[in-house]
């Protein structure tokens, strides 16, 4: 027995002292791994990417006309994988590679410094990196829903890759990165105002720069396989846990209560919208129901961290209402053809999820407690409302001169031939569907 | 030589097919199609965008009959199609003037 115990731990300990020698610098002084940390934002990860590919992309597929059901699932795949290699090379970097008022810095371009056992708090900084990562990746897919149907592949690209690196990667640092909005205490635990707000306000911008879909609002241009639709809804529930409580970086009772308010919170606001239509138009649909869940998991985003189930419960009821009528009354009375509700669901619900954290995260209303230097829930709001206003005002200025740029060097729009035959034929050369 | 074509509600093909095979004909060819007479349309709704569907799916049956069977082919059909309800379809003959059994090249009458 005791020779066993000498050779299974003799060598791990000369192992482990040729380790410390090997450690990188950038290791903080007391960071020690967590292997439960570690094992939950492992899964965590994996659980984000789901919720992109296939998650979004088949929720989004099936709204679309079946002529274009490809190409919103190609552009969902090659946003992953752009974004993939952006932010390794120096998204990150940009992001959280220090602590610039304005952007992170290039230190860790080329993630330089970030080996085997680098630590970022208590779990390796390769699955802190990856974990961001798999936001930077569902933020611009999430645009891909206000301009389906008629952009050009290669500006999607191109788009998406300045997109990326100007106006998502600088509001992640100043809201997660230790940029400068970190001094006004605003919450956003999981990406309220960074994801949401950012890619809804992206893509409000992008529909009104690129223009109507030939023939809306008259032509009929139902989904055409809501099946597809409400089976990437769940997907989304599914992998918005790892989105919500991956965002604790720790498997620990914060992780738990945000599991527990995402749950709460997209059930509230899917009964909300299915209720809300009920009500207005005599039946509850599916794409209704799939759709006012989603609205309650973009909502509860920012708050996750810090409110509890009944204040979940009525952030989820408000954005299922608010987001329903943001899709459909707003959006017909303003006019702009938001092909996928990008702004109606991501837009307004992260708004709404955003201001209303500010009045759930108060003890008094079953929260863990305001930011620090807020002593009430106007003055947190207030917080909030700036953060909501920076991130409206810079992202949409920001999206709408690369639009620009883009429309300059590729041109943004597919000609009105391509779009009638269909982005699947025309820009990809496949059918979806080759039904015998 | 008469083509009897029928154009139905989907569900009632079944009903149609067997009746036919009672009476003893043999082939029956049925295409998916989409139509409206004077029966209105549907609304259909998708976030809160409302849509006027006129174009219902409907059935379409194909019979070639000797001239002799056409009145009671023409009945037996209309009896299993009809719900009595708008939308039942109809029912339109036309003159067959030649028919080919593919397999052995039979002509005409051999051909039904």
């Amino acid at each position: 027995m005791r020779n066993i115990l000498q050779r299974l731990f003799l060598p791990k300990s000369m192992l482990g002292m040729a380790l410390l020698g090997l450690m990188p610098m950038s290791a903080m002084a007391g960071d020690t791994l967590s292997s439960g940390d570690t094992a939950w934002m492992l899964t965590a990860t994996a659980l984000v990417l789901f919720m992109t590919i296939p998650g979004l992309s088949l929720f989004y597929a099936g709204m679309v006309r079946s002529k274009n059901v490809l190409s919103v699932m190609m552009q969902c795949f090659a946003i992953t994988c752009l974004m993939s290699v952006i932010w390794a090379v120096y998204g990150y970097s940009l992001a959280f590679g220090g602590d610039g008022a304005m952007t992170g810095g290039f230190a860790k371009a080329f993630l330089a410094g970030i080996g085997v056992d680098t630590l970022s708090g208590s779990i390796p900084e390769t699955v802190f990196m990856t974990f961001q990562m798999t936001f930077a990746i569902i933020t611009p897919a999430l645009i891909v829903g206000a301009f389906a149907e008629r952009m050009k592949f290669s500006a999607m690209l191109l788009f998406m890759g300045i997109w990326v690196s100007i106006v998502y990667a600088p509001i992640c640092h100043w809201v997660w990165g230790g940029g400068w909005l970190g001094q006004f205490g605003i919450l956003d635990f999981a990406g309220g105002t960074v994801v949401h707000i950012n890619a809804g306000i992206a893509g409000l911008v992008t529909a009104l720069v690129l223009g109507r879909r030939k023939g809306y609002p008259e032509t009929m241009m139902a989904p055409h396989n809501v099946t597809l639709t409400v089976a990437g809804a769940g997907m989304l529930w599914v992998g918005w846990f790892g989105f919500n409580a991956g965002s604790e970086l720790a498997a620990d009772g914060t992780a738990g209560m945000a599991m527990a308010v995402t749950q709460v919170a997209t059930a509230a606001a899917a009964l909300g919208w299915m209720f809300a239509e009920w009500m207005r138009h005599g039946k509850p649909s599916a794409l209704g129901i799939a759709s006012g869940a989603v609205a309650g998991l973009v909502a509860i985003t920012p708050a996750s961290g810090s409110v509890g189930p009944m204040g979940a419960l009525a952030i989820g009821a408000v954005a299922g209402v608010g987001c329903f009528l943001g899709a459909t009354s707003l959006k017909r009375a303003l006019g702009y053809d938001d092909s996928l509700d990008a702004f109606g669901v991501h837009g307004i619900g992260g708004i709404i999820g955003a201001l209303l954290t500010g009045v759930f995260s108060a003890t008094t209303l079953g929260g863990s407690g305001l930011a620090d230097g807020h002593d009430t829930i106007m003055s947190q709001v207030i917080a909030q409302g700036i953060g909501v206003l920076v991130t409206v005002v810079y992202c949409a200025v920001a999206t709408f001169i690369i639009l620009k740029v883009v429309d300059a060097v590729v041109g943004l729009r597919v000609t009105e031939e391509e779009e009638g035959q269909g982005l699947d034929l025309s820009s990809h050369d496949e059918r979806g569907y080759i039904l015998q | 030589m008469k083509l009897v074509s029928a154009i139905i509600k989907p569900y009632k093909l079944d009903d149609v097919r067997e009746s036919l095979s009672e009476i003893g004909v043999q082939g029956v060819t049925s295409t998916e199609v989409k139509g409206f007479g004077r029966q209105k349309g549907h609304t259909e709704l998708y976030r809160g965008a409302e849509y006027v569907v006129d174009f219902l799916p409907k059935v379409k049956v194909e019979v070639a009959i000797q001239e002799s069977m056409l009145d009671q082919v023409l009945e037996t059909i209309a009896n299993a199609a009809r719900t009595g309800k708008i939308g039942d379809g109809k029912i339109f003959v036309q003159s067959l003037e030649q028919v080919i059994r593919i397999r052995t090249g039979e002509t005409g009458a051999d051909a039904i």
